[in-house]
């Protein structure tokens, strides 16, 4: 096995297109380094990005955030700014693991590894973040919910590496919160999860809103209905459980060790409904 | 000079050092690192080794081809059943043990040990085992306990005919044993009652997750003579069945227990240690031998999973007249005792005229079961106590009243034979209708629920020395490996006798070429049994120093006495001669007849039972069943507590080990008959922030079978936290749950189907 530890992305990514074996993209390898280490996989080349200083930054700009791609978990817990602009993004990252692995982990790593349980999946997509991808043949911007196509399964070709994510320019009066359910307290996985990402108008309506659930489908989802749902109302009763409902119907979960399908289902529906309160409330909403 | 054996009885004597909480002496180490566990030992040489595990819950070995592992650059030796022949002459207990650490033609588990190789390096061992083919003709499995018993269950042991029934069985089955335990007329009780509640239930397989996986470094030379070091509850019982399997000399395997990473009963039991053996004298090499946690899960001992039926009668004035219980419990792929000890304890809390409880052993295609701290009476307790609160309810009683009026006191004849002598489940009882825990307001959506439980206690084969420094320092070596804190309490228990400091004694745990036998640490009979001998090498001890001191003075022993760990000289005649302290004889030891040592050798017999009642607030969320619990209170019989540190944390670690075991562990077994689970992420033993702090009130009931009144006190904590959790869960949810774990997903499902 070869390790490569480039200083630009273009350098990384010929690198990737270039090997003939099985090619990884190192970030926090949190994932990458576990499933070595179970014999899950046998790279022929790893190459570490974390060297690559558009990776390792979190810049604020006109149009938004832009967060490298090697940032981890716990440099953005310590972003005030970032942290008080997409709180939910943050909470959700901020999830992932124990503080050993909140000190390497990525979300575009989490987004990468293409697991449904992902925690900061759904709240990206809720925040219609995009991937600012790297390859062989230039560079290209993804939304977040078309990197994913499957299980392990990604849309990124050959020697493509994603440099940053970014979150879109945050405006008034704007919320947005993250929810998991684990049978335990922390180290575990979501057995399902909820992102609602909202905005309000002058009247405290709910002008838009993202709603995006985990580990109930093969990827996440993004549940226009359940948005359609709280759309022009204050969250009340009838709203947040048409909101339930509408998530129940675009749950397609597994039965497996970590849930059945109907606590899945139904469990995915009140994650949508605590999560989507909270982001009102973060908006400002009362 | 006939030698009167010593006294076991309790002396209730004062106590100037037990019951002080110094530090242990193995703390620096282990919090530094510098503590030597199972993987820590390394030879000159030495080899590591991989075992190859069937992927079939139930399979035919067809053919086992090791030729191209056995060919590759690296591999030292490749061991299958072949090189392990069976040596144990009829024993079939012996065997069963031999062919579960490595299958014989069959493999009747997923995870069931098939070929092991020993390579100069994990990589190359790696490669060996995927070059070793292995022809399995795959046979229907089963895996639950209930499915196992029926007429059309796959046979998992076709020579096994159920014992304990009459006529002897002609037909193999998969009930290894029945068992029954009880008296009185359930009947006539039953038929007394004013009011009855049956109800059934289920408990799923729990692994005991300590977090030191097995590991051992195994050293047989060409003459025969071979060294172990091992993560082991008991090196002595290890040695002796090593050397068994391997056809070695007992006093030529010199066995080694390193510092424990938690063993909870599920070391009291070899897994691989024999492969470890058998590898390193095949190679003529060193052998390290180290579990993955996939392969602790899959392959070491976990306890049953049960199906139990309980039914309670009762009349109005709150009296229990008939208790009856059918018990199931599957001790994996090989026979075991673990209905036989579920059954034994059902009832153990109560005074019953009339009680009965009847226990299957049955085997199915998973990991032989071993001991889980208080083996069995978990299950049982859970059983019982859930009921126990349900006839409380329709006879409108006070569930902790309710058991009061019944509960076992001294005199009362146990359900499992014996006549109870001063006992703790009346004093613990009390001690929480008491405490303030039972008073404190609860919020919305939370409950309380308590449940008592009881654990037997062991003593058994106990061998202890003691060897008096010059400088007055104390070395006291023992048998039984320390998996609590058992080295402070001994040294306590030495220091106490001996009258000197804490600090003046080492206590250290001898290999098996240093002592004699000692049976393992389990039983909740470490502090007990070693204290004993500990206790009675003490004053060995001081018979020496009292003869040391009259050679020093030149007047007859008889007119020397020992008090307050000083030699004084009795009488008048004597009294310009001024006492002598321990360092002082111990200076002088040299010119006074050698070095001076002490030794017992016992069976301590005389163990305590030991009782406990927990109390537990729990907060069940409607919405997604999840359970937190909120505050958590452990009342428990110590006999006498030697250092109380350390017994709390026994109790702490117990109701924690409950606790989860209530809430989330489970052995998950796919359709196919494969764990699917082997690992923490999905085996969901609690981390830190799932529990609360665990409240502890320690009572001294003494055990007079014990000078200092000592029960044992590491398991019983373990029994009462399903029913606690499961009653508590009662309370807030309003629904009760039969089957544990009480897992979100059947507390939602059971909470809809109640709307
Ligand atoms: C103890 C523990 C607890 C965990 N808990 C959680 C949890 O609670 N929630 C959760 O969602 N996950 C959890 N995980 C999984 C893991 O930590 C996360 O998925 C994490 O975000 C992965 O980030 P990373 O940077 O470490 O990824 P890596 O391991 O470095 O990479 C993961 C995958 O993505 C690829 N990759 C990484 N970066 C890029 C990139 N920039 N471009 C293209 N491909 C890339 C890698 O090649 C690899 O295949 C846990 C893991 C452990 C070990």
């Amino acid at each position: 096995m070869r390790y490569e530890a480039p200083t630009s992305t273009k350098v990384a990514a010929a690198l990737l297109a270039k090997e003939k074996g099985k090619a990884f993209v190192l970030a926090g390898g949190t994932d990458l380094l576990v499933r070595m280490k179970a014999g899950m996989v046998e790279p022929d080349l790893v190459v570490d990005i974390k060297r690559i200083p558009a990776t390792q930054i979190i810049k604020k700009s006109d149009s938004g955030f832009k967060i490298g791609a090697a940032v981890s978990g716990a440099s953005m817990g310590e972003n005030k700014a970032l942290k008080k602009a997409w709180p939910g993004v943050v909470e959700a990252a901020n999830l992932i693991g124990s503080d050993q692995v909140q000190g390497r982990c990525t979300m575009a790593g989490n987004l990468c590894n293409a697991s449904p349980a992902a925690d900061s999946v759904p709240a990206l997509v809720a925040a219609k973040a995009k991937a600012a991808v790297v390859g062989p043949k230039g560079r290209r911007t993804v939304a977040v919910e078309d990197v994913v196509t499957g299980p392990g399964r990604t849309s990124l070709k050959k020697g493509e590496i994603i440099e940053s994510i970014s979150l879109p320019k945050r405006v008034a009066k704007s919320g947005d919160a993250y929810l998991r359910f684990i049978p335990r307290t922390e180290m575990d996985i979501a057995v399902c999860s909820a992102g609602v990402n909202l905005t309000l108008d002058s009247k405290g309506l709910v002008k838009s809103a993202r709603v995006a659930l985990g580990a109930v489908a093969p990827t996440v989802v993004l549940v226009e209905d359940a948005a359609d749902a709280i759309i022009g109302t204050k969250l009340d009763d009838e709203s947040l459980a048409a909101l339930s409902a509408a998530c129940e119907a675009a749950c397609s979960p597994i039965n497996d060790k970590r849930g059945t399908v109907e606590f899945r289902t139904e469990v995915a529906g009140v994650l949508a409904r605590r999560a989507a309160k909270i982001a009102y409330q973060r908006a400002g909403g009362k | 000079m006939a030698e009167t054996a010593p006294d076991t009885s309790f002396t209730n004597q004062d106590f100037k050092i037990i019951g002080t909480r110094p530090p242990r002496p193995d703390g620096v180490d282990k919090v530094t690192g510098r503590a030597k566990y199972g993987a820590d030992a390394f030879a000159a040489g030495q080899l590591t080794a991989l075992i190859l595990r069937s992927p079939h819950a139930h399979a035919k070995i067809l053919s086992i081809d090791t030729k191209r592992a056995e060919k590759l650059k690296g591999v030292k030796a490749v061991v299958t059943c072949e090189d392990l022949p069976d040596l144990t002459g009829g024993n079939r207990g012996m065997l069963d043990i031999l062919e579960n650490c490595m299958a014989r033609g069959r493999a009747l588990y997923d995870g069931h040990a098939v070929a092991a190789v020993a390579a100069i390096d994990a990589e190359t061992a790696k490669k060996a085992l995927k070059l070793i083919k292995v022809k399995y003709e795959v046979l229907p499995h089963v895996t639950d306990v209930d499915e196992a018993m029926k007429k059309k269950a796959p046979i998992i042991q076709p020579h096994i005919r159920t014992t304990g029934v009459d006529p002897k069985p002609k037909k193999a089955s998969n009930v290894a044993a029945r068992s029954q335990f009880g008296h009185g007329d359930i009947e006539a009780g039953f038929a007394a009652a004013d009011v009855i509640v049956e109800e059934s239930y289920k408990t799923e397989q729990t692994h005991q997750g300590y977090i030191e996986p097995h590991a051992c470094l195994a050293s047989v030379g060409p003459d025969g003579q071979g060294e172990l070091w091992v993560t082991t509850q008991g090196h002595f019982v290890f040695r002796n069945t090593c050397a068994a399997l391997l056809g070695m000399e007992v006093a030529k395997l010199k066995v080694t227990s390193s510092e424990i990473g938690g063993g909870f009963g599920g070391k009291t039991h070899v897994w691989m240690e024999p492969v470890a053996l058998a590898l390193s004298r095949k190679a003529n090499r060193p052998v390290k031998l180290t579990m993955s946690r996939e392969e602790v899960f899959r392959a070491s001992g976990p306890t049953s999973s049960t199906s139990i039926d309980i039914k309670i009668g009762a009349t109005r004035d709150g009296r229990i007249c008939a208790a009856s219980a059918e018990l199931r419990y599957q001790g994996g792929a090989f026979p075991g005792i673990w209905g036989m000890l579920g059954a034994m304890t059902t009832w153990a809390c109560y005074d019953l005229e009339n009680c009965q409880s009847v226990a299957f052993d049955v085997l199915v295609n998973r990991p032989k079961s071993a001991a889980y701290r208080a083996p069995s009476a978990p299950m049982a307790a859970f059983a019982v106590e859930s009921t126990i609160d349900l006839v409380a309810a329709k006879l409108g009683m006070d569930p902790v009243d309710f058991r009061i009026l019944n509960a076992a006191k001294e005199g009362t004849r146990a359900s499992y034979g014996p006549t109870y002598g001063p006992i703790g489940i009346g004093p613990t009882l009390e001690a929480v209708k008491n405490h303030p825990h039972m008073k404190a307001p609860l919020g919305p959506n939370q409950g309380r629920g308590m449940a008592c439980g009881f654990w037997f206690n062991f003593g058994g084969q106990t061998c202890t020395d003691i060897n008096v420094g010059v400088d007055g320092t104390v070395s006291l070596t023992v048998g039984t490996m320390d998996v609590g804190g058992s080295r402070a309490s001994l040294s306590l228990i030495a220091a106490e006798e001996l009258g000197i400091p804490y600090e003046r004694v080492k206590c250290n745990v001898a290999d098996t070429a240093s002592l004699g036998h000692n049976d393992m640490t389990e039983g909740s009979r470490g502090t007990f049994s070693s204290g004993m001998a500990t206790i009675f090498a003490a004053r060995d001890v001081v018979k020496v120093l009292r003869n040391r001191a009259a050679a020093m003075w030149e007047i007859d022993v008889d007119d020397v006495a020992w008090e307050d760990g000083q030699a004084v000289a009795k009488g008048i005649a004597h009294s310009n001669l001024s006492p002598l302290s321990l360092a002082d004889i111990a200076r002088k030891s040299p010119t006074t007849g050698g070095p001076i040592a002490g030794h017992n050798e016992t069976v301590a017999d005389g163990a305590g039972v030991s009782f406990a009642s927990h109390i537990c607030d729990v907060e069940v969320d409607p919405e997604t069943g999840a359970t937190k619990v909120i505050r958590y209170t452990v009342v428990q019989d110590a006999g006498k507590a030697i250092h109380p540190d350390y017994v709390e944390g026994q109790f702490q670690g117990a109701a924690a080990q409950g606790i989860g075991w209530a809430l989330n562990e489970e052995y998950i077994y796919g359709e196919d008959g494969r764990l699917q689970n082997p690992g923490f992420l999905d085996y969901r033993i609690p981390v830190c922030s799932d529990l609360p702090f665990i409240d502890t009130e320690i009572l001294e009931i003494p055990n007079p079978g014990h000078p200092y009144g000592v029960r044992g006190v590491g398991e019983t904590s373990i029994v009462p936290p399903l029913a606690a959790i499961g009653n508590a869960v009662s309370n807030a949810a309003g629904v009760r749950l039969n089957h544990v774990p009480m897992s979100p997903p059947r507390i939602l499902k059971a909470i809809n189907a109640a709307k």
